[in-house]
């Protein structure tokens, strides 16, 4: 048993924004990608997918053994009722795999809709503990996410207590607050962080008094940080194999508004994390380039959250976040000529002659490369890559294939990485 | 008319308070220990339990028992012992947000009462009937919801529903230990404070927030005291079954004065629910209420915003 449990590959599972994400999430290596439709999701500013876009989507994954899972976890209000039943029916039509939701309203709706369409159970539900997992497997739910807050001991505890699918974050930004239990938004701007309206407002600043019988006395000086409840962003990528031999059956990548860099580096880093370990568990060492790969897309400092011990003011953020993200996304390769040695690159950020280049792609290690041609679409040369999606030609010294991505350090601070890396 | 006379809850931080609140017309207490208790306002240990239930009983008045805690599996354990211990005790009903404790009082203890309240995600009437299939015998509603959200719940509930009607709320709560925290990151200020301690936005400086830590991490409440002496008549003319007043962070004094003073007000109202609001109960509640403390009513008459109307 034990024996079995350990060699079982989880699932990586990675956001997708759009169909353009969703393309490079899968092809960078995510077993399955969760989305968002055009409502009761909690991502109002992600891109978000129409039907269409779905069933490319799904066309695309399912072409590449991967699957597709739609987020409809708002807590519902009563006006949300209205469409829910055609939107489940819909999404089943379009063969999605599962969708993710949190209200046990809508865990009924949808069932009614479509029985046959899989759920699984957010993590704004906030699950802490295998009573709970096995109240949703008595239910007939093949899967849960499990809250934030539970440390690696309780997820091995609720993996042997239970025997439906555990689904875990591994990476990506925290709430402060127990998922769902949080509705500062609602308070402070009259928008509902349970259905997609969070403004964020932990992560603005506060400042902390004691009363003193109606007195009010400061507890900070002049120049103190103020009191943020900001959260450093998880990053697993040190623990996979703990978090495999815990029995996790999914690892989940938080990130729906995250760039296309982000989710092709960071699902990229964790695929190989994952390969390595289940191909040889004995023998795995972890590798320090997978790490240095995730800072390179990093937004925040990163913490390993509540798996080892209930964070310290070491995970929080106070005064401005460092910047992280040490990389730039340059280009985006489109096609690849080998007589010539030429890709044809999309342009996504400002590049030049003399700078040096990074091509990462999803099935080949990544390499260096410095820029020496640049010419525009008709053979012109050009001295830069200046303007969006522009499409030029640049001499590379390895072939290079379309979906791989060419980034570039940012010239204006060079990080010190390893502060980051302890 | 037939109206219902509804419930008048408030919570209790001791049997001195429990005594007090009944005298003021309270028909059932709330109480909790802080082990699986969220933000109970004072320790009720069994022995405490068993007097409350017995002052209550005797009056023919009800003692419920906070179990709302999201558990961990360190505060499972004994779970089932306590809750029978309730039961025994003759609790009459259980407080509960995790499904583990309703699974678990289903199984060990099913004369109990079952209240579901999830907090903020109690939001809407298809949740509730959820819950009610599944043995939950009262719903205690979400705060951030309208007076028409509220109606329109209460019409298709199968189970009587429970409303804040005055008091604060909590607005956050997290894991972490976050004014620790932020102790430890000043190096500064001893970490347990007596007092209690606020939360002031940085831009908006006259909005304050209450904030304290305990055994569950970090809970933030709302700037404003729930207030709706005002608007009572159109709850119970609803049908809203049960009014709930939190104690929490405020004087037994208060508590009972408040408690009175919705006592007086809902009486009048079933007497004769044409008569306006007595203004001297709005006054003397107004009078009474802390300058830190603003009154408001909440969301009853406020709409939210979120994605679908962008």
């Amino acid at each position: 048993m034990a024996e079995r449990t350990k060699l079982k590959k989880p699932e990586l599972l990675a956001p997708a924004g759009n169909l353009e994400k969703l393309k490079f999430a899968v092809l960078y290596g995510a077993d399955a990608v969760y989305i968002g439709g055009q409502k009761y999701g909690l991502r109002s500013k992600a891109g978000n997918f129409s039907y269409e876009d779905m069933k490319e989507g799904v066309a695309f994954a399912h072409q590449h053994g991967a699957k597709v899972f739609v987020a409809a976890n708002i807590i519902a209000h009563n006006e949300d009722f209205d469409g829910m039943t055609d939107y489940f029916q819909t999404l089943y039509q379009i063969g999605i795999d599962a969708v993710i939701i949190a209200d046990p309203a809508v865990v009924d709706i949808c069932r009614e809709a479509a029985p046959n369409l899989e759920i699984h159970i957010s993590t704004q539900s906030s699950i802490t503990n295998w009573q709970t997992v096995q109240f949703w497997a008595d239910e007939g739910i093949p899967r849960v996410v499990l809250a934030r807050e539970v440390s690696l001991d309780e997820v091995q505890k609720i993996k042997q207590h239970t025997d439906i699918e555990i689904e875990t974050f591994i990476h990506g930004a925290m709430c402060m607050s127990y998922s769902g239990r949080c509705v500062l938004s609602n308070y402070m701007t009259s928008r509902d962080a349970n259905r997609g309206g969070c403004a964020q407002s932990c992560r603005w600043k506060y400042d902390l008094f004691e009363d003193l019988d109606g007195e009010e006395n400061a507890l900070f000086e002049e120049g103190d940080q103020s009191f943020t409840m900001s959260s450093k962003d998880l990053c697993m990528i040190e623990h996979i194999p703990e978090l495999i031999n815990a029995g996790v059956d999914s690892l989940k990548i938080e990130g729906r508004m995250k760039s296309i860099h982000y989710i092709a580096t960071v699902v990229n880093s964790y695929r190989r994390v994952i390969d390595a370990y289940c191909e040889d568990p004995e023998g795995f060492q972890f590798k320090p380039e997978w790490k240095e790969e995730i800072l390179k897309a990093a937004n925040r400092p990163l913490t390993t959250g509540f798996y080892f011990n209930n964070p310290s003011e070491k995970d929080q953020i106070f005064g401005l976040p460092p910047k992280m993200a040490a990389y730039d996304f340059a280009g985006l390769v489109l096609d690849y000529d080998p007589e010539t040695q030429t890709a044809l690159i999309e342009q996504r950020n400002h590049f030049k002659i003399g700078q040096e280049v990074e091509f990462i792609g999803p099935k080949r290690e990544k390499f260096l490369q410095q820029i020496d041609e640049i010419r525009d679409e008709k053979g012109n040369p050009l001295d830069a890559a200046r303007h969006p999606m522009q499409k030029v030609k640049v001499k590379v010294d390895l072939p290079v294939q379309p979906y791989d991505l060419m980034r570039i350090e940012k010239e204006q601070e060079i990080i010190k990485k390893k502060h980051f890396l302890t | 008319m037939g109206l219902q006379t509804p419930e008048l809850i408030v919570s209790s931080g001791s049997l001195a308070e429990v005594e007090k609140l009944f005298a003021a017309g309270a028909d059932a207490v709330t109480v909790g220990d802080e082990r699986h208790a969220l933000r109970a306002p004072g320790h009720f240990d069994l022995a405490m339990i068993h007097s409350a239930v017995q002052l209550a009983h005797d009056q023919g008045k009800k003692v419920y028992v906070l179990v709302n805690a999201l558990l961990h599996h360190d505060h499972l354990e004994g779970l089932e012992e306590y809750l029978q211990q309730l039961a025994e005790h003759e609790v009459d009903a259980i407080v509960f947000g995790d499904p583990a404790v309703f699974m678990t009082a289903k199984r060990v203890a099913p004369q109990l009462g079952l209240h579901w309240s999830t907090e903020t995600t109690s939001t809407n009437y298809r949740t509730i009937q959820f819950w009610a299939k599944r043995g939950a015998t009262r719903a205690n509603l979400a705060r951030e919801l309208s007076m028409r959200e509220v109606i329109e719940i209460k019409r298709y509930s199968p189970v009587p529903i429970q409303v804040q009607v005055h008091g604060m709320t909590c607005i956050f709560h997290s894991k972490r230990k976050l004014v620790s925290n932020y102790f430890r990151f000043q190096k500064r200020y001893r970490e347990e404070r007596e007092q209690p301690l606020f939360l002031k936005e940085h831009v908006r400086k006259e909005q304050r927030y209450p904030v304290f830590e305990d055994l569950h991490g970090t809970h933030v409440m709302s700037n404003e005291d729930l207030c709706m002496i005002e608007h009572l008549g159109q709850l119970i003319t609803s049908g809203v079954d049960c009014f709930y007043i939190e104690g929490n962070r405020k004087s037994i004094a208060y508590n009972c004065q408040i408690a009175s003073i919705y006592r007086q007000a809902i009486d009048a109202f079933l007497q004769d629910p044409q008569a306006p609001l007595d203004p001297s109960l709005l006054s003397e509640l107004q009078k009474i209420q802390p300058k830190s403390y603003p009154l408001g009513t909440g969301f009853y008459f406020k709409e939210q915003v979120y994605w679908k109307r962008r």
